[in-house]
């Protein structure tokens, strides 16, 4: 008799059917907010310029929730993501400050982040602290730093200093046929080649294994503390760039800048169907939300409802994306 | 242990013709289970027979499709757990359903708290003296009337904890008392006590349905035993008139000729030995070898160290003391697990959901994560590279329903098993340190299990595995050693061995001394 008889499998929630079913709400809710105010203002929300203002938007909560996609999938979490944009931003205005070019700026914010990344990853691996406490910690360390270093007021290099940031994030670009920001382009870039390394490298895998099962990473010979590390300097890059970016929008360094701007690029990865338990998550599914949220922005300000308004709303569909998940997985485990 | 039952005095608990189907799967085709007050009702059969669903549908969490139940007498249609448990169903679950932060006495009466008004309502402090006399009355019960019920529950060791649970039971007068696996998660002198309080259970007059892999225990400890296998009840009858082999015979369906593969390997070089090797708390001191097409059993008490051995031997644990050498080759003892994986250390944990496979993750992500250079091409991932390796390993293994995308908890439990084995393999391990390979898993899968440990050993690799089930240890190795509280006794060939010998090795020690009673 055929000891394996009775089927172990449901084969629905496997393979790139289960993984297109984990990307349909977040694309639905991207659809609904467009609907949304592609009705309440046809004129100006489905216009080529609100195009561009949104795909400029999204580039700061697009590549903060890139790192932010591979710290959650790995189990962690990383509070301080809106603290180092800001640190990065003031850091990258005093380099332009101090006269160097706008490159120089862009590498001081990517290592600024880099630098706060390594110190979260040391700190969650080394003595062992969720990650949790370290990255509010590092919330608190990151701003102070920041209003510390630009004496508590921005940082306002020369104009003509900031050079090719400025036009780096200009939503309507030199030459017309790039259509939206360079900065826009560089978004998609990065996501693809993020998307790649988290599917389909050895890396990737290791990263979804320790936000799976950290013990069973470990019992395979994954070398985990060092995956952690690198997930965190990743995130910590991420928030360099933004804050780089920044810069560029703001033509100065604000260190009151994106302020909460945390609970958007977690709400991001998160409606993008990654678990905040760990090992789920994908860097498509995040920039459908980061874009959905930069929709919803804009559309809030050009149907003029306050900012108050836009925060409830984002924390209430937060909370939604996450009964989702929750009931996912209550089905599957059934 | 009692008089004979008369064969059939009034059951209690009837169910008949009982059928569930969950999607696709037909759980339950009609089972029919008759339980007597003062009757230990053994309910046997493989992981995947349905003995959990049959339960889950007796205490409310599941309703049948069709099928009847009566409960002394009365039509039984549990509308849900909590109506079950007012009814006189009691549930012990096999993995403790305990509030660790609540004390003894919160547990007890946890879901029937004896406030005035419900839920809202306070507990005063007379309601609270009642919550704890209620409590010292069951545990009094269980002869366990000194411990305080105001101690937080999760202070308290596992076997008590097992008995707060059963106290739970008795603390709402249940009439029917499941047992599921109730000594899994005990070491041996416990689980003896355990066995003997279901015993005074029965004398109560408490029906109770025991379900256990251990046919020792059922031997010990039921009156009449319920075989299910498939979803459909098979047979039914005494314990006194049935024996060993049939009843496993008729668990798998098919006749019992071979359980353990043949002996007569032949060792060859030795590929791992340690020196009084130690760790931080366990293993205290052990030393062993073990060569190329041979298979090390380590046997010993619950908590002896076993497993604290093979993790120090695996690098998962720091050993802090000895002298280890893979293949002749001395290592450092702080060498990594990764170095040693590379060296040809493999490791399987008892911990398999845990510890062992990353559940969520697909199968062929399980098998390949230790060595994933060979599925890549130019360092990135090739699905079909992995599809392909990944099914060499599982059609090798004969691992049956699903191919290598499909997540590793949608599997049976042996078939996860021999996910975690082929993971050793695609790591080209040789040496390969299996706790307790057959753990949890049903009975038609441990003999593949064994009959791949025995292939994998006459291929040359080397094995040591742990089992606290000494028959399959004395099945299975070619030599075995006994450990006593974090001591590893010498290797004895299984020749040499019976099961009392290793017995009393593991109670009292490799010379007989006894320095008093084992943890």
């Amino acid at each position: 008799m055929n000891i394996e008889a009775t089927p172990d499998v449901t084969p629905a929630e496997t393979g790139w059917i289960g993984r297109v079913g984990r990307l349909a709400a977040p694309f639905i809710g991207l659809f609904l907010v467009i609907a949304i105010f592609t009705s309440i203002e046809p004129q100006a929300f489905a216009s080529v310029r609100n195009a561009q203002t949104i795909a400029v938007q999204t580039v700061v909560v697009g590549i903060g929730a890139i790192g932010m996609c591979f710290v959650i999938v790995s189990g962690g979490i990383d509070l301080s993501i809106g603290s180092v944009i800001a640190l990065a931003s003031v850091t990258g205005a005093l380099t332009l400050d101090a006269g160097h070019p706008p490159t120089a700026a862009l590498a001081v914010s990517a290592g600024t982040g880099m630098a706060c990344g390594l110190l979260n990853g040391g700190l969650v691996t080394a003595l062992r602290i969720p990650p949790f406490i370290v990255t509010l910690g590092m919330l608190g360390i990151a701003r102070g730093l920041a209003k510390l270093l630009a004496g508590n007021q921005r940082i306002a290099p020369p104009p003509e200093s900031v050079g090719w940031l400025e036009g780096f994030v200009d939503k309507t670009p030199e030459p017309t046929w790039l259509l939206m920001a360079p900065a826009a382009w560089c978004l998609l870039a990065i996501a693809i080649i993020a998307g790649l390394v988290l599917r389909r490298t050895p890396f990737g895998i290791h990263v979804v294994a320790i936000g799976s099962s950290e013990q069973t990473a470990r019992l395979c010979g994954v070398a985990v503390r060092r995956t952690k590390i690198v997930v965190y300097v990743l995130c910590g890059l991420g928030a360099g760039l933004a804050g780089a970016v920044t810069l560029g929008r703001l033509g100065v360094g604000d260190p009151t800048t994106a302020v909460g701007l945390e609970l958007q690029i977690i709400a991001a990865v998160v409606i993008g169907g990654a678990s905040l338990s760990g090992g789920e998550g994908g860097i498509l599914g995040t920039m459908i939300g980061a874009f959905m949220l930069s929709a919803l922005s804009a559309g809030c300000t050009l149907a003029g409802i306050d900012n108050s308004v836009q925060e409830i709303i984002i924390g209430g569909i937060i909370v939604a994306a996450v009964t989702i998940d929750g009931i996912r997985h209550r089905r599957n485990r059934s | 242990m009692t008089e004979p039952l008369p064969s059939n005095p009034e059951p209690l608990l009837v169910m008949h013709g009982v059928r569930k189907r969950f999607g696709g799967v037909q759980a339950l085709r009609g089972v029919s289970l008759e339980v007597s007050p003062g009757e230990v009702h053994a309910l046997v059969g493989e992981n995947g027979a349905g003995k959990s669903t049959l339960m889950k549908v007796l205490s409310g969490v599941e309703r049948p499709d069709a099928g009847e139940m009566s409960l002394g007498g009365r039509p039984w249609r549990p509308s849900g757990p909590v109506d079950a448990r007012r009814g006189g169903i009691a549930m012990i679950h096999q993995e403790l359903a305990l509030a660790p932060h609540l004390s003894v006495a919160e547990n007890i009466a946890l879901g029937v708290e004896p406030s005035r008004l419900p839920w809202l309502g306070r507990i005063s402090p007379s309601d609270r003296r009642g919550m704890l006399a209620t409590a010292r009355r069951v545990m009094g019960r269980l002869g366990h009337g000194d411990l305080d019920p105001a101690r937080r529950t999760g202070d308290l060791p596992a076997a008590v904890r097992q008995l707060v649970e059963i106290g739970r039971a008795l603390a709402t007068d249940a009439s029917v008392v499941v047992m599921d696996e109730p000594t899994s998660s005990l070491g041996r002198r416990d689980a003896d006590l355990l066995l003997d309080i279901v015993g005074r259970l029965r004398d109560e007059g408490i029906a109770i349905v025991y379900i256990s892999h251990f046919l020792e225990e059922i031997r010990r400890v039921a009156d009449r035993f319920t075989v299910i296998r498939d979803g459909s009840t098979v047979t039914s009858g005494r314990m006194a008139d049935e024996r060993d082999e049939t009843l496993v015979e008729h668990m798998i369906g098919r006749p019992l000729d071979a359980v353990f593969p043949p002996g007569g390997r032949e060792a060859g070089e030795i590929r791992l030995e340690a020196r009084s090797i130690a760790g931080h708390r366990l293993p205290v001191e052990a030393s062993l070898d073990v060569r190329s097409g041979e298979i090390l059993g380590i046997a010993g008490l619950v908590g002896a160290g076993r497993t604290e051995l093979l993790r120090c031997l695996a690098g998962l644990d720091a050993t802090v003391r000895g002298d280890v050498s893979i293949h002749g080759r001395k290592i450092h003892r702080s060498t990594s697990i990764r170095k040693r994986m590379r060296a040809g250390v493999g490791f399987v944990s008892e911990d398999r959901k845990g510890e062992g496979l990353a559940l969520p993750m697909s199968v062929g992500e399980n098998l390949l994560l230790p060595r994933l250079g060979p599925v890549t091409s130019g360092g990135v991932l090739s699905s079909r590279r992995m599809d392909a390796t990944a099914g060499r390993w599982l059609s090798r293994l004969s691992v049956r329903g699903g191919g290598s995308g499909i997540p590793v908890e949608t599997l049976s439990g042996g078939n996860q098993q021999k996910i975690a084995i082929a993971r050793l393999l695609h790591q080209d391990a040789d040496v390969l340190l299996l706790d307790e390979p057959t753990r949890g898993i049903d009975i038609g899968s441990k003999v593949q299990v064994y009959a791949l440990l025995d292939e994998l050993a006459r291929a040359g690799r080397a094995i040591v595995m742990t089992s606290g089930h000494l028959p399959e240890l004395l099945g299975v190795c070619d030599r075995i050693a006994v450990m006593h509280r974090g001591v590893l006794g010498p290797a004895r060939p299984v020749e040499a061995c019976t099961e009392s010998s290793l017995m009393s090795e593991a109670v009292l020690g490799p010379d007989g001394s006894g320095e008093g009673e084992a943890a």
